[in-house]
């Protein structure tokens, strides 16, 4: 099975269309359906909660799907990018200093995408252009944006206004069980899930994504057609990172309202495996990221009521352990394979 | 001995670069770079206790620079001393709280064995997943850095947590003195043990057959499995020596410098681990002087805010810019017009990325 | 681009569709091309013949912009050009057929054929009319592909047209095909050349690159002769000879007749001289009474993508006899010798080898048990390309006395064992030290042999023992293969190169999808007898 645009050209996922149900599918398709009974009933039995953890759910899964989308398109392209992790952490530190010293949300937001795109450039020119090892690459993303935000943080600064607040959509809100969850959020979450559609069309349909496919599968095919590989892995990762960089405004001016030292908490890295649970199609990864975000949710709402008796920190792991079973799974059962050039760089002869 | 210089060329051009680059920061915020960079050197070498300060950071750096580098030479990217070092450091704590009456040539050994083989265990957990599903170290060992975070916070809170007087704090009881590391002046033996980790590294992956498995599995993985050497063993014993060497490193943070484990206490230590690594060039024996460098940042740090006011996350910036200058070489190579001997093999640093098999 | 192939007749034709002229490329101080001068005419085949190395890639490289001469200059249609890369080669009309298909594998045929040149609608590619496009040419030029298949599940000679529509569809004039027949049979190679022929009457021109003396024979308009970077010969194959056109291809005279099976007219591909064969004059007299060393029995395993690869395949192979597998590639012989060497999970069958049960062995009990292995793959398997020569010497022998004692490498031994292997199979290198990597690819083939016959073995496994290497170092790895057999071992020579398989061979089985469709006597059998078998044919013509 390929995880990237497969033959069918009207292939809706990364599947080969015409090679029917894989085993995958059918378990996902019968893990959506279980999940969705499971929700019902619960929303049944106590509708407040299964709203609230419906509604977090929905929050923690815009932001991990933003870092995967930044980490498919630079996979596509055969880049690794382990540094969303950063990318997020430094984008949420500028989103929320120019927030609060402009006192605009949207100039946030600009600096907060802007951010991100220096981060991909900056990926892409270590990856790309001097050919580090793109892991390692990554990793100074990391630490350099642990180091620089924690250095410029200003205890005291606040963001002085109030953070992103829902719009409802009209009758949609009113609609039981997702209503609240889906069509009364926050303007960033719309933009996330606008981008998740559109990107998904865009890699699988259009030139651009075919074109990243090639420099990601065979990158020496796509120099002969007279694709210039390094130029397109530039743009893609570059532009990537704002992707990220909009996961950090949304972080900071929308999902939490300000910023704290470290903030991202490893979100960059699950989004990454939520990238590949997701088989690097946005759709994909959005479905990942809704179940990851489940944990993330389930975790607050323990917290919060004592139905249960679980300890915090082990209701903390979750998202985490969650995650070691899935990169486990998927290289046991899923067959999963990466795109031919992931990881090596590309030089012209 | 031209050899030597042309090795180390990158890595000092590397720190002289991020010292610069640091010097820039601190005079852009208005500070003065000659008596900041004066107090980092005085309080992390000035005197006796500087230095005994220095060589106590530098202890669990050394060792947690070990931890990737040796993981690297199979080819692996250990991004899980962080997390060997929590357990390593909870677990020393446990036994060396938990067990009474001991003497110390007993007590003393099975708290670093058990604190050891805590990080060890943690590690292999990677590795073993790694060679039976191809999950990748990477992301298998920064989920286990958050898990073990979690589980030694809940250690430190519950079930071990320090009783005494009106403590709220999660942290361990201090250790019993048969289980606490000795330290000789300035000399803290943790240290020592640091560096003969440090020796014995090298020693096993140049001159025995282990080692030539363990680099050969990092060179050519396929030509190793070519060469009948199982590789999905050396994967996951290195990732086990590997987690050994940052459990180690924790542990003595926990029986020679802290006393108990203490939840929150040395994070980061893990990250810190990958730069000394690369700065050593993942060699084993230059990590004694990467580690050395780097504690002494972090000893003198607080002297450099006390005395010039910058803030000591200084230190975190300027060890990403050297990161970044040794991972990419080429910006060295470009800006000291340093040539590669066109015959010279490529001593890159990779690893080979790609998540699956 | 509306219909590309209607451009192709419709344009007047210039008198020069493709030429070099004076053309120097050196790479370090290597000098790949020395004032190299070539020309194609429309409607003509340009062959261009010359040994590994002798710096044909090079020249088409440059050709196609995908190199930049250091002096010289290219013409593309009467006219100067500079080109900075491929594309601006592919826009004058001047298509590749690579030796490596430049395909992505997991891409539809569609697809692969238009990317790069996408029709489109709104920046999404215009599907209906990328197919119609395909389809037409595919029809125009009798090149029948599936268009909706992933390139990666279609057979090798399907992706080759694949290749060629590529370059079709971007109104190629100029085809440059680079070993193009290095991957069929003798069969799919004829066809190829008809096909070939087929352009050239609708104006193509094309460049045939080969090391092949028959094709070159068969189909060339023009030869161009390479050595050592330098045109050393122009002729056309009415004024020359195989024979001619070896010595000159090689630098001296060859025997060409000295092959074991009869080559006449028809029997000579390669231009390899086999006179020096001892065992020319000593055949082995009764291969039957030797004991079989290796027998495998109902052997199955999959290749990578879980498919059927090797399919319940029986052979023996006896002490003192060189048993050769001769196939097309991706008949399952990668994955029959991983499977028998342990690289590779058999999913049934049995391996003894001398005596011994070798199924499901590891690789590191297939060596303890007296196997040496020449790995298809030098790169990948034989060697680890950062370790010295000496390391490299004992790669999978390292853990066994004298280089090991207690767990500990014994660095004198392992030196003195690779001086050792140096002298004795001329292995070209200035020290024991040096990287692996810094040797030539005959170098490095030299070091794993002799890696693997310094130790005591009773079966050799020989996958593609001389892929890639100069003429020398071919005639030393034959000798060095024939004389181990005349000493008792048993050998099992896989080789894509038919040639070298009749050569070398006491008994030649052949190799179709996964199974041996038959075995036959190198002495009586005709190269297209095998072919037939190769490309699946019944094996009522030749069994033994």
């Amino acid at each position: 099975m390929t995880a990237g645009a497969g033959p069918d050209l009207a292939a809706a996922s990364g599947d080969a269309g015409m090679r029917g149900w894989s085993p995958q599918r059918v378990w996902s398709v019968a893990g959506a359906v279980v999940l969705v009974a499971l929700v019902w009933g619960f929303y049944a039995w106590d509708g407040a909660q299964t709203t609230a953890v419906l509604g977090g759910t929905v929050r923690a899964a815009t932001l991990l799907v933003l870092g995967a989308m930044c980490g498919m398109i630079g996979e596509r392209s055969g880049i690794v990018n382990i540094g969303i992790e950063g990318q997020f952490l430094m984008s949420a530190f500028t989103a929320f200093t120019v927030a609060s010293m402009s006192g605009s949300l949207f100039l946030g937001v600009v600096a907060g995408v802007s951010t991100g795109l220096a981060m991909g450039w900056m990926l892409a020119a270590m990856s790309v252009g001097l050919r580090t090892d793109q892991i390692i690459a990554g990793t100074v993303l990391n630490i350099a944006a642990l180091g620089l935000t924690s250095f410029f943080y200003d205890r005291g600064r606040s963001l002085g206004q109030p953070k992103y607040q829902s719009i409802e959509l009209g009758p949609l809100a009113d609609l039981p069980v997702v209503g609240t969850a889906l069509f009364n959020r926050p303007p960033l979450t719309y933009l996330a899930l606008v981008l998740v559609v559109v990107l998904h069309v865009l890699l699988l349909r259009s030139v651009w994504g075919m074109r990243t496919t090639a420099i990601g599968e065979h990158p020496g095919a796509a120099a002969t057609v007279g694709i210039d590989v390094i130029r397109l892995r530039y743009w893609n990762v570059t532009l990537a990172g704002g992707l990220a960089g909009l996961g950090g405004a949304y972080l900071a001016l929308e999902s939490v309202g300000t910023f704290t030292r470290a903030m991202s908490g490893g979100r960059g890295f699950l989004a990454l495996a939520v990238m590949i649970f997701g088989r690097r199609t946005p759709l994909g990864a959005y479905a990942a990221a809704l179940f990851f975000g489940f944990t993330t949710a389930l975790q607050g709402q323990f917290q919060l009521n004592d139905t249960f008796d679980i300890p915090a920190q082990f209701v903390g792991m979750l998202p985490f352990v969650v995650t070691i079973i899935v990169v486990a799974a998927a290289g046991l059962f899923g067959r999963m394979r990466d795109p031919a050039a992931l990881g090596q760089p590309y030089e012209v002869r | 001995m031209r050899a030597l210089m042309r090795a180390a060329a990158v890595p000092l051009a590397s720190v002289v670069l991020g010292l610069v680059l640091g010097a820039v920061l601190i005079a852009v915020q208005g500070h003065s770079v000659t008596s900041a960079y004066g107090a980092l050197v005085l309080g992390g070498a000035g005197d006796a206790d500087a230095l005994l300060r220095t060589l106590q950071k530098a202890t669990p750096l050394v060792f947690g620079g070990l931890a990737v580098a040796f993981a690297f030479k199979a080819g692996l990217f250990n991004i899980g001393g962080q997390g060997q070092l929590l357990v390593g450091a909870a677990f020393a704590a446990g036994v060396g709280f938990g067990l009474e009456g001991l003497p110390l040539v007993v007590h003393l050994p099975l708290a670093l064995l058990v604190g050891g083989a805590a990080g060890a265990a943690w590690g292999a957990i990677a590795g073993v997943l790694k060679a039976t599903s191809g999950a990748h170290e990477v992301i298998v060992t920064i989920m286990l850095n958050f898990v073990a975070g979690n589980l030694t916070d809940w250690l430190a809170a519950n079930p071990w947590q320090d009783r005494s007087g009106s403590n709220i704090i999660a942290r361990t009881p201090l250790v019993e003195p048969s289980a606490e590391i000795p330290t000789w002046g300035w000399l803290p033996a943790g240290f020592v043990l640091a560096v003969l980790a440090a020796f014995a590294c090298w020693f096993v992956l140049e001159r025995t057959t282990y080692g030539f498995e363990v680099r050969s599995v990092g060179a050519n993985r396929h030509a190793a499995r070519y060469a009948g050497i199982s590789v999905g063993w050396i994967m996951a014993s290195t990732m086990a020596v590997a987690g050994l060497l940052a459990g180690l490193g924790g542990a003595i943070e926990s029986l020679g410098v802290d006393g108990r484990f203490e939840a929150g206490v040395n994070v980061g230590l893990g990250f810190e681990g990958i730069t000394i690594a690369l700065l050593a060039r993942t060699n084993p024996i230059a990590v004694i002087p990467a580690g050395l460098l780097v504690g002494l940042m972090e000893a003198g740090a607080a002297k450099m805010q006390f005395e010039s006011g910058v803030a000591p996350e200084i230190i975190d910036v300027i060890q990403a810019l050297i990161l970044l200058f040794v991972a990419a070489p080429l910006i060295v190579r470009w800006l000291l017009r340093l040539r590669d001997r066109p015959d010279a093999p490529d001593r890159r640093l990779t690893l080979g990325a790609g998540w699956g098999r | 681009m509306a219909a590309a192939a209607e451009t192709v007749v419709s344009q007047t034709e210039p008198e020069v569709l493709l030429a070099g002229h004076g053309i120097t490329k050196r790479f370090g101080s290597v000098v790949a091309n020395d004032d190299v001068s070539v020309e194609l005419r429309p409607g003509r085949i340009l062959a261009l013949l010359g040994e590994n190395g002798a710096g044909k890639s090079t020249l088409v490289n440059v050709l196609f912009g995908l190199h930049r001469p250091d002096a010289g200059q290219v013409v593309i249609a009467d006219e100067n050009v500079e080109l900075s890369s491929p594309h601006d080669a592919i826009a004058r009309g001047v298509g590749m057929v690579h030796q490596h298909f430049q395909l992505v594998p997991p891409m539809s045929v569609v697809r692969n054929i238009v990317l790069g040149a996408e029709p489109r609608k709104l920046g999404m590619i215009d599907v209906a009319q990328a197919r119609r496009r395909v389809m037409d040419l595919a029809d125009r030029f009798g090149l029948h592909v599936d268009p909706d298949a992933a390139v990666e599940d279609l057979p090798v000679g399907a992706q080759q047209r694949v290749e060629i529509l590529k370059a079709l569809y971007r109104d190629a004039r100029v085809l440059i095909a680079d070993e193009p027949t290095a991957v069929l049979t003798p069969q799919e190679t004829d066809h190829l050349l008809d096909v070939l022929r087929g352009l050239t009457a609708q104006g193509v021109g094309i460049v045939f690159i080969t090391h092949k003396l028959r094709e070159v024979m068969a189909a060339a308009d023009d030869i161009v002769v390479l050595r050592e970077g330098r045109v050393v010969g122009t002729t056309t194959p009415a004024q020359t000879s195989e024979a001619a056109l070896a010595e000159l291809m090689v630098g001296r005279a060859v025997d060409l007749h000295g092959d074991r099976f009869e080559s006449g007219a028809t029997g000579v591909g390669s231009a390899v001289s086999t006179a020096a064969a001892p065992s020319d004059e000593a055949p082995i007299a009764e291969a039957d009474e030797q004991p079989v060393v290796l027998d495998i029995a109902g052997l199955c395993a999959d290749d990578d993508r879980g498919q059927r690869a090797v399919d319940e395949l029986t052979l023996a192979v006896r002490a003192g006899e060189i048993v050769g597998v001769a196939g097309v590639e991706g008949n399952g012989q990668r994955e029959l010798v991983e499977a028998i060497t342990g690289l590779r999970h058999a999913a049934a069958g049995t391996v003894s080898i001398s005596d011994r049960d070798a199924s499901g062995a590891r690789p590191r009990q297939v060596t303890v048990i007296g196997v040496g292995h020449i790995p298809e793959d030098r790169a990948k398997h034989g060697l680890i390309g950062s370790y010295s020569v000496a390391d490299n010497s004992v790669l999978n022998r390292y853990f066994k006395r004298p280089f090991a004692a207690g767990g500990m490498l014994r660095r004198d031994r392992i030196d003195s064992h690779a001086r050792d292997v140096v002298a004795t199979f001329d292995v070209r290198t200035p020290d024991v030290d040096s990287p692996a990597d810094s040797l030539s690819g005959g170098n490095k083939q030299k070091l794993i042999v002799g890696r693997e016959f310094s130790d005591d073995i009773d079966l050799l496994i020989a996958a593609q023992p001389t892929r890639g290497i100069d003429i020398g170092a071919i005639e030393f790895i034959w000798r060095r293969i024939r004389e181990r057999r005349d000493e008792g071992t048993a050998v099992l020579l896989v080789s894509a190169e038919l040639d070298e398989v009749l050569a070398l061979s006491d008994r030649v089985a052949v190799m179709y999808e996964g199974r041996i469709v038959a075995t036959v006597d190198p002495r009586t059998a005709t190269r297209e007898e095998i072919g037939l078998l190769m490309a699946g044919a019944e094996s009522s013509a030749a069994g033994s």
